[in-house]
């Protein structure tokens, strides 16, 4: 397996999509290769750290709705 | 689904449901109220402008209030009033086409005729906690999604931040569960290539 088809099939890898022989591959490659380890692992944080900034502490937070925002949408459904 | 509290039970929310279709005023004041902030965080998470996402909230509920006589009750009402969230901020993206827009292409890794990355990759010294600490990281991290061209973010925003599953996500974009999975990796690569800039560029302090 070559390393452009590592970054390919990561994915499928970290979902234990992979077919069994496929796997093999991958992992065997992955004991040989420090910068597809690298890459795997940076994958990884990249799916971590994308998560975590939009609901992590610091995110948004479910607010109040504005009461100007409230007047609208009751107008704009005739519910005013 | 995002993991918040729900803002009511489920059984307060089946008798709001009851009286929001035989259409009390008193009623869609109340789901507004108990409803709109966690749909007003969703359409933030997704929008980029408080503007755009108040916008959203709104279009939403007329979007709900149209659809109200159709809500079966097989999912609570918070659920569906989520999904009708994501997709009114997604309508809200897709009319605001951006110019121009960088190519998914450039933020992919480039390979050698032997299948060898280009540019090594190297590994990142700092954890994903250990970026996230620094309040910086969290809005450049936010900035590098919003960077990924619309048809990428859009993906990336529905499975790893909104937990959409691949189908809901596919249904949403009007694409094929196949077509979104390779969208979220692409996705997901290009965003690591942002961010790979970024940690080496922070690391050595």
């Amino acid at each position: 397996m070559t390393c452009q088809e590592m970054v390919e099939f990561l994915m499928d890898f970290l979902d234990d999509a992979l077919p069994a022989e496929q796997s093999r591959d991958f992992q065997r490659h992955l004991e040989i290769c420090p910068p597809c380890v690298a890459y795997l692992e940076s994958y990884r944080e990249t799916i971590a750290v994308g998560r975590q900034v939009c609901s992590g502490p610091g995110a948004p937070v479910p607010a109040d709705v504005p009461e100007d925002l409230v007047a609208a949408i009751l107008t704009a459904t005739g519910k005013a | 689904m995002n993991s918040e509290p729900p803002a009511s039970s489920a059984s307060d929310e089946r008798e709001l449901v009851t009286r929001l279709r035989s259409g009390d005023n008193a009623a869609w004041e109340t789901a507004v109220r108990t409803q709109g902030g966690r749909m007003l965080a969703v359409t933030r998470r997704l929008l980029r402008d408080d503007d755009d996402a108040g916008d959203a909230v709104q279009d939403a509920f007329i979007s709900a209030y149209k659809a109200i006589d159709r809500f079966e009750g097989g999912s609570r009402l918070s659920t569906w009033l989520h999904r009708i969230a994501v997709n009114a901020a997604l309508m809200k993206i897709r009319s605001q086409k951006r110019r121009p827009e960088t190519s998914i292409e450039d933020l992919l890794p480039d390979f050698l005729e032997d299948g060898h990355h280009r540019d090594m990759p190297r590994p990142w010294k700092l954890s994903a906690h250990e970026l996230l600490e620094r309040d910086e990281t969290r809005r450049t991290v936010r900035d590098l999604i919003d960077r990924l061209p619309d048809d990428y973010r859009t993906v990336l925003l529905l499975r790893d931040i909104e937990e959409l599953d691949t189908r809901e996500t596919a249904d949403m974009l009007g694409i094929t569960p196949n077509a979104a999975k390779i969208r979220l990796h692409r996705a997901r690569i290009a965003l690591r290539t942002l961010l790979d800039r970024h940690v080496m560029e922070n690391s050595a302090r």
